[in-house]
């Protein structure tokens, strides 16, 4: 099982592939670290020698800037050598399976892989079959899980409101195609905020969402009351095969966060987004630009939180 | 053996000797965490430094960190911005091995290159790996290969010896 292959016998880290089957300990673990990380901006040389003469290779099946970009940044401020593929652009295309992309890059010795991919369970099949030193980290497969995007949401909430046990936590939008939405959940629910509200039109839920330990609505004007956390989602139009929704301005009219619409959370409430934004469809540029928006916080925060998971994912190295 | 009050009164006396030796100017104190905080923290309130405690936490670049890992409870070190061309005073509560000096040189000069390092060290022990060594210190004493020096604090700080247990 994905609980098992993450942890090594002694229950540290050792592949970051979803939030299930880890701890609150753990989580928490991997937020202060990260935490103690950001202090390092302080630095003339924003460098720490943790990963020195590691070899870290980002495999990206899929698009991506925010993630691809601040893991990078992430393995550079920790001396590890970095190696950033577009699998567009590699032998993939050529049609190399993946197992062959894996071994031809662990015979060129790499220590860890973070991997993006459009089809869920990836980055736990690449765990599986890896060779035994090397680490996996899961930057988002299909639409199963993204792991350190809510790591580092959960950071960035920490950061502001300090305890989770009193928040209530509203994702709004696209909860269907959204694998931020599912870490997010189990993330939330494992750190113990005291409410994670889903609000979407019925057709963007999965079946059975309220099994996942979450409240549900459908309307958002309702939905928003009493909230200290939103959390936006991207319409995933690239992810949708059938017409799931009127039309985006009837979207952005009934879903969509304008300033008139947070005015019903709490006064102090933040407005969060994983990114990449589409303005005027689910959310509104006054709001995304606006005074309770710590959109660009979380960017920072990206890049702490991916350097605390990758060195705690590479420790121990010697003694596997 | 170890009175922590005969011992801070001596480290006192060799810092504020080498201060006038050194001619260090307007020095900073950083304090390594946990035990070298506490000391700092005493010697900074005794020497009248106006300058906030410098700290240092080096678990970021300890040198057996693929053997022991992050260690979870790491802080953020704390230093002013502005590193470069300073006179340090570097506190610790024990020197060993170096190891953990070593370390702290590698992150302070991350911070910009300072003019002077001074190391100030409650006790220095024999053991040392690498070629570094306190330039002050309230004793030197000799142990044995499995005795280690334990500091207990911050508040009414004590010192004691404890054997290892080298049998597991």
């Amino acid at each position: 099982m994905v609980d098992n292959l993450q942890l090594n016998p002694e229950g540290k880290l050792k592949h970051f592939l979803t939030i299930e089957g880890l701890n609150r300990n753990l989580l928490t673990e991997i937020l202060d670290i990260a935490e103690s990380f950001i202090g390092m901006t302080d630095q003339q040389i924003k460098k720490v020698p943790l990963l020195r003469g590691k070899t870290i290779v980002n495999l990206f099946f899929e698009n991506s800037t925010r993630t691809r970009t601040t893991f990078e940044l992430a393995a550079k401020r920790l001396s590890a050598d970095v190696l950033s593929m577009s699998m567009s652009t590699s032998s993939t295309s050529k049609g190399e399976s993946l197992l062959d992309t894996i071994r031809n890059l662990e015979a060129m010795f790499v220590d860890m892989f973070v991997v993006r991919h459009g089809i869920s369970g990836a980055a736990h099949f690449i765990a599986q079959h890896t060779a035994p030193h090397i680490s996996v980290i899961n930057a988002g497969d299909g639409q199963h899980a993204h792991p350190t995007q809510a790591m580092l949401d959960m950071f960035t909430i920490r950061q502001i409101k300090q305890d989770f046990s009193t928040l209530r936590v509203a994702i709004i939008g696209d909860i269907l195609h959204s694998r931020v939405a599912r870490s997010e959940i189990q993330a939330l629910n494992m750190l113990g905020a005291a409410e994670v509200r889903v609000i979407a039109p019925k057709t963007l839920l999965p079946a059975h969402v309220e099994n996942l330990g979450v409240s549900v609505s459908h309307n958002l004007t309702a939905g928003l009351e009493d909230i200290d956390v939103i959390i936006m989602l991207r319409l995933q139009k690239e992810r949708m095969s059938s017409a799931l929704l009127p039309s985006e301005s009837e979207y952005f009219k009934c879903f969509g966060l304008t300033e008139d619409k947070l005015k019903i959370a709490k006064p102090d409430a933040i407005v969060m987004h994983p990114g990449p934004i589409n303005r005027g469809v689910e959310i509104d540029s006054r709001v995304a630009d606006g005074p309770q928006s710590v959109v660009l916080k979380q960017v920072s925060n990206g890049i702490a939180i991916r350097m605390a998971i990758m060195a705690m994912a590479m420790q121990k190295k010697g003694t596997i | 053996m170890l009175e922590i009050d005969v011992l801070l009164d001596k480290l006192e006396a060799d810092i504020k000797h080498i201060i006038i030796e050194r001619q260090l100017i307007n020095p900073l104190m950083i304090g390594i965490r946990t035990g070298g905080v506490w000391i700092a923290e005493i010697m900074h309130q005794r020497l009248n430094i106006n300058e906030p405690l410098g700290l240092l936490d080096i678990s970021f670049y300890r040198d057996d960190f693929s053997q022991i890992g992050v260690h979870p409870n790491v802080k953020p070190s704390q230093l002013p911005t502005h590193m470069e061309g300073r006179d340090i005073i570097l506190i610790d509560d024990v020197f060993y091995t170096g190891r953990t000096i070593r370390a702290a040189l590698n992150e302070i000069f991350d911070y910009g290159r300072p003019n002077q390092v001074v190391l100030a060290v409650l006790i220095e022990r024999d053991g040392r790996q690498i070629p570094l060594c306190p330039d002050c210190a309230g004793a030197r004493i000799m142990l044995n290969a499995d005795q280690r020096i334990k500091l207990t604090g911050p508040d009414s700080l004590a010192i004691y010896l404890q054997t290892m247990d080298t049998a597991a």
